[in-house]
């Protein structure tokens, strides 16, 4: 610690330079927590789906529907505990940038397949007492200032009109992950009103009995189906999740390459600062040599410096991420679950550190191998 | 008493004895120092003249364990440091020597408090107790009034004040100086010979001292003249 001034010291000799070093580790930082939030919004449905669910949809592509029918059928089969089903609505509130998910659910079953969100139950029970009733999520509710009993208009791309529903309830999730931006309404007055795919759902989701049978599960509900107008394909919800993420293209391979390349730069351009620092220092060094410091507590002094800079510019970076996100999704409803966790915001520092160390070792051992003979004749 | 024959006491502080320096220059072998002796006692002010090329300041290196000999030993108040290895050759420097500069080798970047604290900084003290010999030692130099001051605000002798007080804070057994005179002034000069004068006499430091100043040479108790790699003894000024 007693040589933390010294290290400082160093950091202050030139402002600008300290001051851009610090920057580009803070702009690396910042989209590198940028990519692993975006990662983590993608990823988030694969993160939290449940392992006893499956996902049942008409094999030609998710937006072709299924029939009702297929409710009662499924629950004939062994292994199916549970059966319920959704519609996509694809509306937007008010104006077209104000998005967020809306379904069409089944009301007797919809929380009992997802037990993680959670609505008071007076709430609920004037959501089924309401044919027009909905259930906002806290997080799209706090957004756009919706309050249980106002009554909203959602415009419906799909179906058509302007569609009117009495807020009856807001649901929480019970883990922070939880994707809390939906808004559900009833499917029989989605059915009622719709000009066409009437006594049609867009997905059913099945909880089987036992997590170790779902895959034998999901096979015997296709085979079910097979051959008819409605073929299905099903899924666990984990691989339905992540073949959602899929279609966006290899987000992680992305944001290696993005990340990988930027932090190459940031090596590149740290390591060269620290090398013209010890260069420009090396009277000093040999000074500090010559009054006793070994050569590993020089290494270490020099390192140090490095490690400075990065986790100087990765709090700022990280910070400013954090930030960013706490306004929430910048899409306008594409990524629900935009934010920088924890965790990550860890693994963020370290990554800063670790690039730090990387851009410092050839300065620091190149100060520590010094000799003080050579060095001071340099002066 | 200084000697040059080998034939000092053993008591003596520092023992140079058949010391060689060679360096590589290309293909060619070049002796700097050649079988060279001294036998320095404590308290001793020597000053080592000579042209230039001549290894004033290579043996200035040696004696301060900042190089390897090529042959022979170096004994230090019993501590023979020719076979040390690189940290305890630090330690011994950071205990045993105090180094004064002909381009003073502050860092621009730390306050003359700082500058003179550097050496603490390897010792056991605490923060009161390094700064108490901080202040004892500015106080000493008579800069007690410019801890704060960093070197581009200081005077060419005074950075040599500050130089000679880092020299000094952490009480070394002897100094070693490289023309410590060779960037000032004549007056500044004057003040910091008066200075090391008063080290030796008052404190009974040892000092070894590498000029090119007849002036500066004078005030020491012994002048040792290094020609062609040997040393012969010369006139002590004081």
């Amino acid at each position: 610690m007693k040589y933390f001034r010294l290290v400082w010291s160093n950091l202050l000799r030139k402002k600008t330079r300290t001051t851009l070093t610090i920057g580009s580790f803070a702009v690396a930082l910042f989209l590198f927590g940028l990519l692993v939030t975006i990662q983590t919004a993608f990823n988030q449905g694969v993160e939290v789906a449940g392992v006893d669910r499956l996902v049942v949809r008409n094999k030609i592509s998710l937006i072709m529907p299924l029939p009702l029918s297929y409710e009662e059928q499924m629950l004939q089969i062994p292994g199916v505990k549970a059966v319920t089903f959704a519609t996509w609505f694809g509306g937007y509130y008010q104006d077209p940038k104000n998005f967020f998910p809306q379904f069409a659910i089944q009301k007797e079953t919809w929380l009992k397949m997802y037990p993680e969100f959670q609505v008071p139950k007076d709430e609920w029970s004037a959501f089924l007492a309401d044919r027009e009733a909905c259930i906002v999520g806290r997080k799209t509710a706090q957004k756009y200032g919706i309050k249980v009993g106002d009554r909203i208009p959602i415009v419906a791309s799909i179906w058509g009109g302007v569609w009117e529903f009495n807020v009856r309830g807001i649901y929480t999730g019970a883990r922070t992950e939880d994707d809390t931006t939906q808004l559900w309404f009833r499917w029989d007055y989605l059915d009622e009103r719709r000009q066409w795919g009437k006594g049609t759902v867009g997905w059913y989701v099945v909880r089987v009995e036992n997590p170790d049978d779902a895959m034998a599960v999901a096979k015997a509900i296709d085979e079910r189906f097979a051959n008819s107008s409605w073929e299905t394909k099903t899924d666990t919800e984990r691989a339905f999740a992540a073949g959602f993420v899929k279609q966006m293209g290899n987000i992680k391979l992305l944001i290696l390459v993005i990340g990988g390349v930027v932090f190459f730069t940031l090596l590149l351009v740290t390591g060269n600062t620290l090398a013209m620092s010890v260069r420009e220092r090396t009277g000093e060094l040999a000074v500090l040599k010559t009054l006793g410091f070994t050569d590993v507590a020089v290494l270490w002094l020099v390192l140090g410096e490095s490690l400075l800079y990065s986790a100087q510019g990765g709090i700022l970076g990280l910070a400013a991420v954090k930030l960013f996100t706490l306004h929430g999704d910048p899409t306008g409803g594409f990524l629900p679950l935009f934010y920088l966790p924890p965790s990550k915001m860890v693994l963020g520092l370290l990554v800063a550190l670790a690039t730090g160390a990387a851009a410092g070792v050839i300065p620091a051992v190149l100060a520590m191998r010094l000799r003080i003979v050579d060095a001071l004749r340099r002066v | 008493m200084v000697r040059v024959d080998g034939k000092g006491n053993t008591g003596a502080l520092v023992q140079v004895r058949s010391l060689d320096k060679t360096y590589q220059r290309g293909s060619q072998e070049v002796h700097v120092l050649r079988g060279l002796n001294l036998d320095v006692e404590r308290g001793e002010f020597v000053a080592f003249m000579g042209p230039s090329g001549s290894g004033k300041t290579t043996l200035l290196n040696l004696l301060g364990g900042l190089d390897l000999p090529s042959r022979g030993s170096i004994t230090v108040d019993g501590d023979e440091i020719t076979h040390l290895s690189g940290p305890k050759l630090a330690a011994w420097r950071a205990r045993h020597v105090g180094f004064v500069f002909q381009m003073y080798n502050l860092l621009p970047v730390l306050t003359a408090f700082q500058n003179v604290e550097l050496p603490l900084l390897l010792t056991r003290l605490g923060k009161a107790d390094r700064r108490r010999h901080v202040e004892i030692a500015l106080d000493l130099v008579g800069l007690s009034d410019r801890l704060d001051h960093y070197p581009r605000q200081l005077s060419g002798g005074q950075e040599q004040r500050v130089s000679i007080a880092r020299a000094v804070v952490a009480d070394p057994t002897f100094l070693l100086c490289d023309e410590p005179t060779g960037d000032l002034d004549r007056k500044s000069a004057g003040e910091v010979m008066a200075l090391l004068e008063r080290l030796s006499a008052e404190f009974g430091k040892t000092i070894l001292m590498v000029t090119h100043d007849p002036r500066a040479a004078e005030r020491a108790g012994t002048v040792l003249h290094l020609e062609k790699g040997e040393l012969v003894e010369g006139q002590g000024g004081s």
